[in-house]
């Protein structure tokens, strides 16, 4: 146990959901480093590269013809709130990996606007995650990452980069962002994964 | 417009030097605290072994009630030193959890945990020659406080300027000390939107912030500015579009929300 500061009563919460140093939010609050970009969804396009020269792409009305999925799921931000029992739309990450042939264990995903997260693959599959793009039955706004942004709602909410663009698949684990600027490589929100 | 593509670049080598303590938590003690306005207070910590820090960094808080309950919040360092002393400045939520405490119930002499500094990103760096445009709305004030501070006490000549959006007068954060170095520092210039009430005598009505008061009021793109902007999330994302329509580089914007659930990433 910590210092105790004695007169600090705080909230109770006994919500198992919450992972440790985790408070609960009803908002919805938007994570940024810089401006939003603007990306219609007739310049967008979703890719994933591999090995020996692989470049996957899809475009928006191919994105939309895939199988869709509604995930219901919990998200929790660095920052210690938590927002639970969040509804998604979008792909599973598995579906768009159906015709990836890759011997390698980590991605990168780049967004619009140049920021890039690092995931390792068996974070990303196996049902763990989507590429989301309608939040709430509505579609995602452009503030939480919209036309559509990376979902892996099982580590800390930066991993779920916003105007995803596509996955490099990498032989290492590469730091993105955030991870370049203090924040762990993994973000595991039940092992308090937080800074490096 | 179309699709913004840009690089980001990549850390430096005092951001990391910076990081090699920023996971463990450590004790603070409250040396002293006042308060800024009717519900924020600036609270001055004494960390042992603090190894200095960038400005513009935060720190977590964490709390712990006497049956082992705790509570861990963000808050941005406003003070610009390289000893073992920093400042928060806490704005008290109504309905918060841990702000009333901090704001309210925290003496002098207590001891709590924090943990960082850390950040690497919305920070300032004494080196580069470009002017910094510093935008803040409210409370989101309290890290570009501490970029003036560390731009006061550097060798630094590039010229900051500072946007400050409040509600009134009496809602000011550093009033006394943004006034005198808007007066005496060559280096540094101040200038207010007020949004619900003005000083006597204003020159303006009270008004929120639109896209031609900001671009107005801040350097303009031939200058290339390195931009800071902070505040409430809406104050954020609407400042940062009407930069980007006018033509100010996406790169040359960092943002960073503030307030709300205390969160700033």
């Amino acid at each position: 146990m910590g210092i105790i500061s004695s007169g600090f009563r705080g909230r109770r919460s006994e919500n198992a959901a919450l992972p440790p140093g985790q408070h609960e939010t009803q908002d919805f609050p938007v994570l940024t480093a810089g401006p939003a970009p603007l990306i219609p969804v007739e310049e967008w396009e979703f890719f994933i590269t591999a090995e020996d020269g692989q470049r996957l792409t899809w475009t928006w009305d191919e994105f939309m013809a895939l199988p869709q999925e509604e995930i219901t799921q919990d998200i929790h931000c660095v920052t210690s709130w938590s927002k639970l029992g969040t509804v998604w739309r979008g792909v599973s990450v598995d579906t768009l990996f159906e015709k990836v042939e890759t011997t390698r264990d980590f991605a990168t995903a780049h967004s619009f606007g140049g920021y890039t997260t690092n995931v390792p693959l068996w974070d990303l599959l196996g049902g763990k995650a989507w590429v989301a793009w309608e939040f709430g039955h509505e579609p995602l706004e452009r503030a939480h990452g919209g036309p559509a942004r990376l979902l892996v709602p099982h580590l800390y909410f930066w991993k779920s980069a916003k105007w995803i663009h596509g996955l490099e698949l990498t032989d290492d684990d590469v730091p993105g962002f955030w991870e370049s600027n203090g924040y762990h490589l993994h973000g595991n929100p039940w092992r308090e994964e937080r800074y490096s | 417009m179309g699709i913004i593509s840009t690089a980001i670049p990549g850390v430096r080598s005092d951001t990391r030097e910076a990081f090699a303590v920023s996971s463990v938590w450590r004790v603070a003690e409250v040396v002293g605290g006042e308060l800024e306005n009717a519900t924020a207070r600036t609270i001055r910590l004494r960390v042992d072994g603090l190894m200095g820090y960038l400005a513009g960094q935060h720190i977590d808080i964490r709390l712990t009630a006497d049956d082992g309950y705790t509570a861990i919040r963000s808050y941005s360092v406003a003070s610009a030193s390289a000893d073992e002393h920093l400042e928060i400045t806490v704005d008290e939520l109504p309905d918060g959890e841990v702000s009333p405490y901090l704001v309210r119930d925290l003496a002098v002499g207590d001891r709590l945990e924090i943990r960082g500094p850390v950040g690497g990103w919305f920070v300032w760096r004494n080196g580069n020659a470009n002017p910094v445009q510093l935008i803040g709305g409210g409370s989101g004030v309290v890290p570009l406080m501490s970029m003036i501070r560390a731009h006061q006490a550097s060798n630094s000549v590039a010229p900051f300027r500072l946007l400050y959006s409040l509600k009134a007068p009496d809602a000011a954060l550093y009033r006394d000390e943004l006034h005198r170095l808007d007066q005496d520092s060559a280096k540094l210039m101040v200038d207010y939107v007020y949004t619900r009430s003005t000083p006597d005598g204003w020159p303006a009505a009270p008004g929120r912030l639109t896209s031609e008061s900001l671009l107005g009021r801040i350097f303009p793109t031939e200058e290339n500015p390195d931009v800071f902007v902070c505040g409430q999330t809406v104050f954020v994302e609407t400042v940062a579009d009407w930069l980007v329509m006018a033509g100010y580089r996406p790169e040359s914007i960092k943002t960073e929300r503030f307030g709300g659930t205390g969160g700033i990433r």
